[in-house]
């Protein structure tokens, strides 16, 4: 079938099957990789990306139900060389350890602080319950969020005290 | 991980849409794809037509109604979840949307997705069933409504025909002295995820004195049930702690649990007590 959708700003084309997920479109297709394959069983969100604007996971979506949507991939949240404030938060505050998820959870966070800049913790914790990560604990990817908000807010991030997050974890 | 090959129209009527599950025995309807898109995935299902009826017109809306609240096809988690009319007139069923999945599945999925999936530890189904709600159902040989009392047949199984589509669930509105409440143990601890157990609650309070309760039961057995003898034992008391604790202890009376991977037989009897306890409590906050 053919299919046709905006992706992070271009018009794009292409002969599917109806089978064909979106995920598998985006990143076989269009060669747009950084959108990840994590669980493929709609539960990790590392295929996370926007739809018309809200985020969904692309592995359970069909490419076909994409035919005339607006869509944005994390390729698509920079403005050329200007990360998004959600990318440079992840970098500032350490967000990642291997990374696989973080794809997924910069959509999930930018859809959230698009909606909300001054997010409670707890707004956060909630706004990625859809985002599995197995290596960061959540905590760093909360405080580059934090980092994100403040950037929106137009506000100068606080400076991180590492001390005090993680007192405790070394007595 | 990708589904067998199959079939695909997206409609851009419902008559359009009616007419191809007629002609196609074995044909799937997909609204959000939530529940359709894993199962075909891991290939427990494998329908050889799947007619999206994503983009059929004039089902993606809530109606604040006389009398009740129509919640249309395509109205996502999301939606039903942020509406007020949900909110103020079935919080039960706004609660129960609220507590479904993670946020990207509450934008993809929707309330009449969950309730025609009838998964044995799905929120909005029992929320439905302690509000009372009606299931509009329209095949191409026309339109039927089905009570929810009627509507949850058996695990993954409605009162819906292979060939009808649910166009609508109407919830009749909370009147004066009414409240609604829905809350859940989640299998990932908290509320996410599906339910291990929850219960939704539904009471009407007149003087004083409870004079009418509905409580269902989720993820105890293979369908959401109403819990009859909890029900029967609070209408007519205050409504105190005590007079919620006394009745909550019945919920399972007569309610056919099942042990599953989640939890014995014991534990989610005692489940079944603390959420419908839970439920009552703010239910008849709500009632004010
Ligand atoms: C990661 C994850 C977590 C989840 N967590 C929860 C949870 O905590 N609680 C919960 O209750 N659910 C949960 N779900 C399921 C979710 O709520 C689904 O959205 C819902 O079960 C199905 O709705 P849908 O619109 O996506 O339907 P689809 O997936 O499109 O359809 C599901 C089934 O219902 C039928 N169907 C759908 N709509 C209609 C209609 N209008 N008329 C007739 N038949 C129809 C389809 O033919 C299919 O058999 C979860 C799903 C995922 C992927
Ligand atoms: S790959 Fe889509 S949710 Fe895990
Ligand atoms: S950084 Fe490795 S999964 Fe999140």
């Amino acid at each position: 079938m053919q299919v046709s959708m905006t992706v992070n700003g271009s018009e794009v084309s292409g002969d599917v099957e109806p089978r064909t997920l979106l995920v598998h479109f985006i990143r076989e297709n269009l060669r747009l990789t950084g959108t990840h394959v994590g669980c493929e069983t709609s539960y990790c969100g590392a295929c996370t990306i926007h739809v018309d604007g809200t985020p969904v996971k692309s592995c359970t979506m069909l490419a076909v139900q994409a035919n005339g949507a607006n869509i944005t991939t994390v390729e698509g949240l920079a403005d050329g060389d200007n990360l998004h404030p959600v990318q440079e938060g992840f970098w500032e505050r350490h967000g990642l350890q291997c990374g696989f998820c973080t794809p997924g959870m910069i959509m999930s966070a930018s859809a959230l602080l698009a909606e909300n800049d001054n997010p409670s913790e707890d707004e956060i914790r909630h706004g990625i319950e859809g985002n599995l990560c197995r290596c960061t604990g959540y905590h760093n990817i909360v405080r580059s969020i934090e980092y994100a908000a403040a950037k929106m807010r137009g506000e100068e991030p606080a400076p991180p005290d590492w001390t005090q997050d993680f007192e405790g974890a070394t007595a | 991980m990708y589904p067998r090959s199959f079939e695909y129209v997206a409609p851009s009527s419902l008559d359009e849409a009616l007419a191809a599950l007629n002609d196609h025995p074995g044909a799937k309807v997909m609204t959000g794809g939530m529940s359709l898109i894993p199962l075909m995935k891991l290939r427990l299902f494998s329908p050889p037509l799947v007619v999206d009826i994503g983009r059929v017109p004039g089902l993606d809306s809530i109606a604040d109604g006389n009398g009740h609240i129509a919640i249309g096809a395509l109205v996502r988690h999301a939606a039903t979840a942020s509406s007020d009319a949900v909110a103020s007139g079935a919080a039960a069923l706004a609660q129960a949307a609220r507590l479904t999945g993670d946020v990207q599945v509450r934008n993809r999925g929707t309330t009449c997705g969950a309730l025609a999936h009838a998964d044995v530890a799905a929120d909005q189904p029992a929320a439905a069933l302690a509000l009372g709600a009606t299931m509009v159902a329209r095949s191409a040989g026309g339109e039927r409504e089905i009570a929810a009392d009627d509507f949850f047949v058996d695990a993954l199984t409605s009162a819906l025909e292979p060939n009808e589509i649910l166009v609508e669930v109407r919830v009749p509105k909370a009147g004066a002295g009414t409240g609604s409440a829905y809350d859940k143990l989640g299998r990932r601890g908290g509320r996410s995820d599906y339910a291990v157990a929850g219960a939704a609650a539904m009471v009407t309070m007149d003087g004083g004195s409870v004079s009418a309760a509905r409580v269902a039961l989720t993820g105890v057995g293979t369908k959401p049930t109403l819990a009859t003898a909890t029900a029967d034992a609070l209408v007519g008391t205050d409504g105190s702690a005590d007079a919620i604790k006394a009745a909550a202890q019945h919920a399972a009376e007569g309610v056919t649990v099942l042990e599953d991977l989640y939890g014995s037989v014991e534990y989610k009897t005692h489940l079944a007590q603390v959420y419908a306890a839970r439920a009552l409590e703010a239910a008849i906050a709500a009632a004010g």
